[in-house]
């Protein structure tokens, strides 16, 4: 088996493609999935509230929230498992209503892969064909096929529940893709298995989502895994979408506080807003003195009871060695603690008069690559941090 | 070594256990009419007495009849009662499952009588098909605990994921659902077939003049001189039900085995 | 799952419909038919549809009533006493002692002389205990006694032993469950608390084992109070209990509204001992493990 070198297989479907042969830019895509307004109560429960999205032909789209975010229930009602409380699903300009899940152009991976443990690999990957009418020597070469896809070529005749977690997972894939459904739903797939073999299937999937060109939907709580894979991300609170955006404006641009704290590693500190200019809006920060704030910069998304604030990703400032010229602005603190990541330290830096409005101090996480052969600074020295408007965010 | 002790508690307590059963062979082989010792000589009249008893065969008969109509029956209700369970929720659930599994903490004779009332008072003639009304009623519990176990090992995403590739509920139930559960499908009948074929005070009263195995070996147990037999048809019986365990553990231990599970613990 | 046929409370009351009905027609209706009987007059094999208190208050009366209930709770006291304390070392041992690959084999042979005719090892028990049975047989022949030993059968204690040998598997089963599912690590830490062997088996073990044992105290006691069989073979027809009289006045004497009232109050002594007992040990079975 070559799990790392999945066969090439002749691509059937794909998004629409360009005069130079790239795939056009998703925002101008079929719609795939449609989701209006979409409500769920579970007794009293209200599971889903009012989710609006569209998910578009070959895009890798994830669901990313903590567990009971609802992302889950989604899919499932995506796939069908799920009724419809009120609003509408569209796949493929249908509406779903009264399609039940076994005749939805949609196939799924399963959280638990839910593999057939009385039957063999072969048999697993075959289930959906059972009403196909090709021939058995057709739908056996299909089969081996999807298994040659997901890295299980030679694989048929083994018993399921003799395989690891991995291979699980391909047989749970080749058996939904066999069924060249318009959309792939995966549920958590890759949470059981080891950090290893997770990050390894994370890129297989990327690779194997190119190669059929299929739309993949996945859920996940596990926000580098989204980013990783994702084209487009919809981060999911309380049943509600909070931000739905590409994987890099999520991480650089969150509409919200509580997206950014979800997210990555953020650093939050107290703002007051000194008033609104033409270009953005001036705020006060303790430790970075008073500046303003591009308005593509700021959240318009309630900042709630925390009040204003400044964030900013721990790589957005730097560290800045004892004699090196501050290419941007700059302040200064002193290092309290160092976490070292073998790659990556992250230092964390009490900046001065960083109390000045409320007593508290706060420090500020700064991550700096290590380079071979450059000493760490020590704890408790001073340094100085290098930083720029442009790479802070305000939540007002 | 560490439960030294306690094996020989252990072995000991199995020797209480087994000591009345080893007897059975002991006397059933003895040429002596009395059941005592010292032993006599060794002799098989017993097993052709038994053999040659037109009532005894009319009882076994009777038996058998009734054990596997009963453990059909209540196997099949119990797939119904054991999927409501696990799969389901619905109000008055706690009520209904507690009422399907009653009979097991409810005294036989309560059952027997009760029933008996019932079915005289509604003009049934007593025959074997009422004692099978009656022992469906007592396999029930039992069946619907094995196949309540069965069932709730499955991951419930094995029937979603057959639904989702194309199989309507019936078909997904019949290709994955059945074949995944048929060891305990197996294990609930056998139990049930043996639970039946061995009880007595159902049969005593629900029977009316058919004889059962237990009724007739009742009815034996007063006269002396069917001892010998009776011990004769005892190692027989025990025999027959090592027989059935065996294969019950077999179909337990290869569907554990084809499903991946692990093959540790018992029948029960 | 999403299907359009209803809601998950329609199904699943549409699946359990046939063991149900099933249940209601053949168990429900019975019981509430000797419940209802038990309120109605005798009159002489027929029944009187007049509602009466009569039967009770005749069974409340009726010293034999008394003797009979108190020797079966006693008798079903004494053999779930001696079937449990016999059985937890059994089920301790089969917990933490045997190999877990040897496991199912001691299962097996524990429930095999369960799966063997009720009747015949009641029976058994007789020709071992009996006047001329086994045990005085024996000793004869061995010149240990002259005479048999007459106080072995037709008495209490016979009849304790032989249900205690009938109900032995109802207890280890459920003790042996509750001992399989605490997790090993407890008891290590017990002993890393600084407890001993003994210690740690008090404070941890047995209380965590506690649902097993009352399962045990539960499956053992209530069909024992009821037992018909081993009064009637083992005590020789001299020692009756409430399944004797129950039987006796349903059948034999044909006054089913008196045998219902015995029946029920009978029921429901048991019940209610039942659920004191559950109350008492309820710090028990609020142990989630």
């Amino acid at each position: 088996m070559n799990a790392r070198n999945p066969m090439p297989v002749v691509r059937e479907g794909g998004p629409a493609r360009d005069e130079h042969g790239r795939p056009t830019p998703i925002e101008t895509r079929r719609v795939m999935i449609e989701c209006r307004n979409v409500h769920k109560y579970y007794g009293d429960y209200h599971a889903l509230r009012g989710i609006d999205l569209k998910i578009r032909e070959a895009e890798f789209f994830s669901l990313l929230g903590p567990s009971g975010c609802g992302k889950t229930t989604l899919l499932r009602t995506i796939a069908g498992f799920e009724d419809i409380g009120s609003g509408v699903v569209l796949i493929d300009g249908k509406d779903m209503a009264n399609v039940p899940a076994n005749v939805r152009p949609t196939n799924m991976v399963f959280q638990s892969y839910a593999i057939f443990p009385h039957l063999t690999v072969a048999e697993n990957v075959a289930f959906g064909l059972r009403r196909d009418p090709r021939s058995k020597a057709e739908k056996a070469a299909a089969v081996e096929e999807a298994l040659a896809m997901v890295g299980l070529r030679g694989y048929g005749a083994r018993a399921a529940h003799a395989l690891s977690g991995g291979q699980r997972q391909r047989v749970a894939l080749a058996r939904a893709l066999i069924l060249k459904p318009k959309v792939l739903l995966l549920d958590e797939p890759l949470s059981a298995l080891d950090r290893k073999m997770r990050e390894q299937m994370q890129v297989e999937l990327i690779k194997l989502q190119r190669q059929v060109g299929i739309t993949f939907v996945l859920v996940t709580h596990d926000q580098e895994e989204a980013l990783v894979m994702s084209d487009r991300i919809a981060v999911m609170f309380e049943g509600e979408i909070a931000q739905l955006s590409f994987a890099e404006e999520l991480y650089t641009r969150p509409a919200s506080r509580r997206v950014a704290d979800f997210i990555g590693v953020m650093n939050f500190l107290p703002a007051r807003i000194l008033g609104d200019t033409e270009t953005g809006v001036r705020v006060d920060v303790p430790g970075f003195g008073e500046f303003e704030v591009p308005a593509a910069n700021v959240s318009r998304a309630d900042a709630g009871d925390s009040g204003p604030s400044v964030g900013f990703r721990p790589e957005a400032v730097t560290l800045l060695t004892r004699d090196a010229p501050a290419p941007n602005r700059e302040t200064a603190g002193a290092i309290e603690e160092i976490v070292y990541y073998g790659d990556m330290t992250y230092y964390d830096v009490r900046l001065d008069g960083s109390a000045r409005f409320d007593g508290k101090g706060h420090p500020i996480r700064v991550s700096m690559r290590n380079v071979f052969g450059r000493d760490l600074p020590d704890l408790g020295t001073r340094t100085r941090v290098s930083w720029s408007p442009g790479s802070l965010i305000l939540f007002r | 070594m560490r439960g030294g002790g306690l094996r020989a508690y252990a072995l000991l307590y199995l020797l209480f256990l087994y000591a009345p059963i080893l007897l059975l062979p002991i006397f059933a082989f003895n040429s002596g009419t009395i059941i005592a010792f010292p032993l006599q000589g060794l002799t098989s009249q017993w097993f052709e007495q038994m053999w040659g008893n037109a009532t005894l065969r009319r009882a076994l008969g009777n038996s058998l009849t009734i054990a596997l109509s009963s453990a059909v029956l209540a196997t099949c209700l119990a797939i119904f009662a054991a999927r409501a369970s696990t799969r389901y929720r619905f109000p008055g659930k706690g009520g209904a499952l507690g009422l399907i599994m009653l009979p097991l903490i409810l005294p036989e004779i309560i059952v027997g009588i009760s029933l008996l009332v019932v079915l005289l008072a509604a003009g049934v003639q007593l025959s074997i098909l009422t004692v099978i009304i009656g022992h469906t009623l007592i396999c029930m519990p039992y069946a619907v605990a094995i196949m309540t176990t069965a069932f709730s090992s499955l991951d419930k995403s094995l029937e979603e994921a057959a639904y989702d590739l194309g199989e309507t509920k019936w078909s997904a139930f019949r290709l994955v659902i059945l074949p995944l559960v048929m060891p305990g499908i197996i294990s609930a009948m056998l139990m049930s077939f043996t639970i039946s074929l061995d009880e007595f005070i159902i049969a005593f009263f629900l029977a009316g003049n058919e004889p059962t195995l237990p009724t007739y070996i009742f009815s034996q147990l007063r006269f002396p001189k069917s001892i010998p037999m009776i011990m004769a048809l005892g190692t027989v019986l025990v025999m027959m039900s090592i027989l059935l365990l065996a294969v019950a553990e077999y179909f337990r231990r290869r569907g554990a085995a084809r499903t991946g599970q692990s093959s540790s613990g018992g029948l029960l | 799952m999403a299907t359009g046929n209803g809601s998950e409370a329609a199904q699943g009351l549409r699946m359990v419909a046939p063991p149900l009905v099933y249940a209601i027609l053949m168990l429900a209706i019975p019981l509430l038919t000797i419940l209802t009987f038990s309120f109605l007059k005798d009159g002489y094999q027929t029944v009187i549809r007049e509602f009466t208190f009569e039967n009770y208050l005749a069974v409340w009366a009726d010293p034999i009533f008394r003797t009979l209930m108190l020797r079966s709770l006693w008798v079903a006291g004494l053999v779930t006493l001696a079937t449990v304390v016999l059985a937890f070392p059994v089920a301790y041992f089969l917990s933490f002692v045997v190999a877990s690959r040897h496991k199912a084999m001691w299962i097996f042979l524990i429930t095999i002389p369960f799966w063997t005719s009720y009747l015949i090892r009641v029976f058994l028990w007789k020709v071992i205990l009996g006047y001329n049975g086994v045990i005085n047989s024996g000793l004869k022949s061995l010149g240990i006694i002259e005479q048999p030993l007459s106080f072995l059968l037709y008495n209490t204690g016979s009849i304790v032993v032989t249900l205690a040998h009938a109900y032995a598997p109802f207890a280890i089963l459920p003790i042996y469950v509750a001992l399989e599912k605490i997790d090993r690590s407890l008891l290590e830490a017990g002993r890393d608390l600084g407890e001993s062997r003994l210690m740690t088996f008090w404070r941890v073990t047995l209380p965590l084992a506690m649902p097993g044992v009352l399962a045990a105290v539960l499956i053992v006691f209530i069909p024992t109070i009821g037992d018909y069989v081993t009064p009637t073979l083992i005590g020789g027809g001299k020692i009756p209990m409430v399944a004797n009289l129950i039987q006796a006045q349903m059948l034999d004497i044909d006054n089913k509204p008196l045998g219902s009232a015995i029946a029920v109050t009978a029921m429901g002594i048991v019940g209610v001992l039942s659920l004191i007992f559950l109350f008492l040990n309820r710090r028990f079975l609020r142990v989630r493990q």
